[in-house]
């Protein structure tokens, strides 16, 4: 019975870590670039929602609060791209993973500056309902947040492989410059990835926050979700969600088996025993270059 | 503008290129043993600590700017040199003057042994492997309670040298020289560093470890040392650090720590010791500018006093997309090319200092 509590609500962490890491590798597919901001996005869409819909700020209706937060995250991320990462082409990955990290600096700034530093709860109507089995305990919000990203990955492989502009990604992220020739116009094919990309972590950050609270502070999360990513294999969609699912399902365990302190060090030295072993991740597709 | 005629190899690697560069350091380095004489004891401990964040500054800058090797986790590696340096200390008695550079090594093997199994990985894996041994050594130094004191931190004792004792609220003065010293023969050891092959070694990894292979460098032993090399002199910064901060803990040295050492020699720039002494400057600095035009702000709008938590990350980040949109080559660039402005007046054209655009080096093999 414990057993199965521990792998729903591992599940359901696992599901949110997978879904930063998606937006991770969905930008470091299509542009080489990695999005060390990914987690604050998550944090920053997460406190849009809250700003709309909690009673105590805008008090609007749920459902439009998640509309109007995937727009403006977005919108958000498409200009990041075309205002910012845009100049950057052709510099090195270094540089982009600097900018990347200030720019989640300067998120984490706005977030707390406009909301405050306090750990704030999202109301919505999937949090604080329980469903019993038998003896079994779970809670509402673990089983949706599941529900929730098995739909949206079905819904972003379908995009993937079925819609035009799923495909135009999936050619600029394999060769841009063939993709250039073929009259795709691989520059807002990247922006279009970012907007994608901060719509996936809006959608993570309104899980995350209706599952516990959130504070400026949750875009640290991400570095979990790389290790997510890491695991998986960061070259490949199915991998980053895999890696989100092994580290969510983990960390219960490890923390319910093993002593204090010791729990939350388990995602980490996965991580660089995966790099160590196997670098490029489970479900690899990237050989490493030789000469 | 100067122009430096070289008749022998080791013109090429002189410390100074000429007897004018000497003079103005040599100036730059009296006027920094006079400057307890000119400012007052609250700026000379900010003086202190821009020199001790130069000297963390410098380790990192052999790793990211010399060789090319992204760390996110060097504030693990002041952590070890901080905690070995009071442990030794404590625990074997020695004094400073021993346990001072022994934490450095002990920084330093730590740093080749996290390299053993990272220097495979290159660019952005690196960056997470070493992102991954931050948040490790943060959970590490909890867990290792006897040893670290865990959450409650350790107690840095007075540092001692021969029976005299530098304490940074008893003679700052004397702990101010006491740093300044240290710092000069960690530039001392950098610039001989640099101009010995494993520097140039360094260079050519940095640029293409593809044609450093060509030339016979081995590319895993080269990183290897780099980062050794690198983790003692931060972890000499760390311990530094520890015996200014007199208590630390394990959020002392936390993963904001080891971003914000890396944001330190970007914005100082990349490549160049100057870079480390200006980005440590602006870093410390900016705190002490922000409240004062934030005071400045307040009296002006006749309001109280504002505090805002977070500006200084805030403004930080800020200042750091600016550099690396509008000036990639950091403070120190922008200074070269005033200079270079002057010294080639009226000739300066416009893309002097432009640089070479790679185009996305792809790590895919389609």
């Amino acid at each position: 019975m414990d057993i199965v509590q521990l792998i729903v609500s591992g599940l359901a962490n696992g599901c949110v870590y997978g879904l930063i890491a998606l937006g991770f590798v969905l930008i470091y597919k299509a542009t080489e670039a990695v999005n060390f901001a990914q987690g604050d996005f998550m944090m920053l869409g997460a406190f849009i929602t809250l700003g709309f819909t909690n009673a105590d700020h805008m008090d609007l209706p749920f459902w439009l609060s998640v509309t109007m937060a995937i727009a403006i995250m977005g919108v958000l991320g498409y200009l990041l791209d075309f205002l910012v990462l845009r100049r950057m082409f052709g510099q090195s990955q270094v540089a982009v993973v600097i900018l990347t990290i200030a720019l989640g600096f300067v998120i984490r700034f706005i977030a707390g500056a406009i909301w405050g530093h306090e750990p704030q709860s999202l109301e919505s109507p999937i949090s604080g309902i329980e469903l019993r089995f038998g003896g079994i305990v779970l809670g509402m919000d673990e089983v949706w947040i599941i529900i929730i990203t098995l739909v949206l990955t079905g819904l972003l492989y379908l995009f993937f492989a079925r819609a035009k502009l799923g495909i135009a990604m999936q050619a600029s992220s394999q060769n841009q410059l063939a993709a250039y020739y073929m009259g795709i116009p691989v520059k807002r094919i990247h922006s279009m990835i970012w907007a994608l990309s901060g719509i996936v972590a809006t959608i993570a950050g309104i899980l995350f926050a209706s599952k516990g609270s959130i504070d400026p502070s949750a875009g640290l999360l991400g570095i979990k979700a790389f290790a997510a990513a890491v695991i998986g294999g960061f070259g490949s969609l199915p991998g980053a969600l895999l890696g989100g699912l092994i580290v969510g399902l983990v960390e219960p365990f490890a923390a319910r088996y093993m002593p204090a302190g010791y729990s939350q060090i388990f995602p980490y030295l996965i991580l660089i025993v995966m790099l160590v072993v196997r670098p490029h991740g489970i479900l690899s597709q990237i050989q490493t270059k030789k000469v | 503008m100067r122009i430096v005629f070289k008749t022998s190899y080791d013109a090429d690697i002189r410390l100074f290129k000429h007897g004018a560069q000497a003079f103005w350091y040599g100036l730059l380095f009296v006027i920094a043993i006079a400057l307890p004489f000119l400012i007052n004891e609250f700026l000379i401990g900010e003086a202190t600590l821009v020199l001790i964040w130069a000297i963390c500054g410098m380790g990192l800058m052999l790793l990211v700017g010399q060789t090319g090797q992204a760390s996110l986790g060097h504030a693990a590696f002041m952590a070890v040199g901080a905690y070995s340096n009071v442990l030794y200390q404590e625990h074997f008695s020695l004094p400073f003057i021993v346990s001072f550079p022994l934490s450095g090594l002990t920084a330093g093997v730590a740093g080749a042994l996290v390299a053993l199994p990272t220097t495979k990985l290159h660019g952005i894996y690196l960056a997470i492997a070493t992102l991954a041994i931050s948040v490790l050594a943060e959970d590490l130094i909890v867990i290792m309670e006897p040893l670290t004191g865990g959450v409650g931190g350790l107690f840095a004792p007075d540092i001692e040298i021969f029976g005299f004792t530098f304490n940074r609220y008893g003679n700052p003065i004397e702990l101010y020289w006491l740093v300044l010293f240290i710092t000069f023969i960690v530039i001392y050891l950098y610039r001989n560093i640099l101009r010995a092959p494993i520097g140039r070694a360094f260079a050519a990894v940095r640029d293409s470890e593809v044609s450093a292979k060509a030339m016979g460098i081995n590319v895993a032993r080269t990183k290897m040392v780099a980062f050794a090399i690198s983790c003692f002199i931060t972890g000499l910064g760390g311990a530094l650090m520890g015996h200014f901060a007199t208590v630390f803990t394990h959020e002392t040295f936390n993963l904001i720590m080891s971003i914000t050492l890396l944001l330190i020699i970007v914005i100082g720039g990349l490549g160049t010791i100057h870079g480390a002494f200006f980005g440590a400057i602006v870093f410390v600095l900016l705190p002490l500018i922000i409240s004062i035009g934030r005071d400045a702000f307040a009296n002006m709008a006749g309001l109280g006093s504002i505090s805002i938590p977070g500006l200084e990350s805030g403004v930080f980040g800020i200042l750091l997309i600016g550099f690396i949109l509008f000036e990639p080559m950091g403070i120190y660039g922008r200074w070269l090319k005033i200079r270079t402005y002057f010294e080639l007046f009226p000739f300066y054209r416009k893309d002097m200092f432009k640089r070479q655009k790679s185009y996305l080096k792809t790590e895919r093999t389609q």
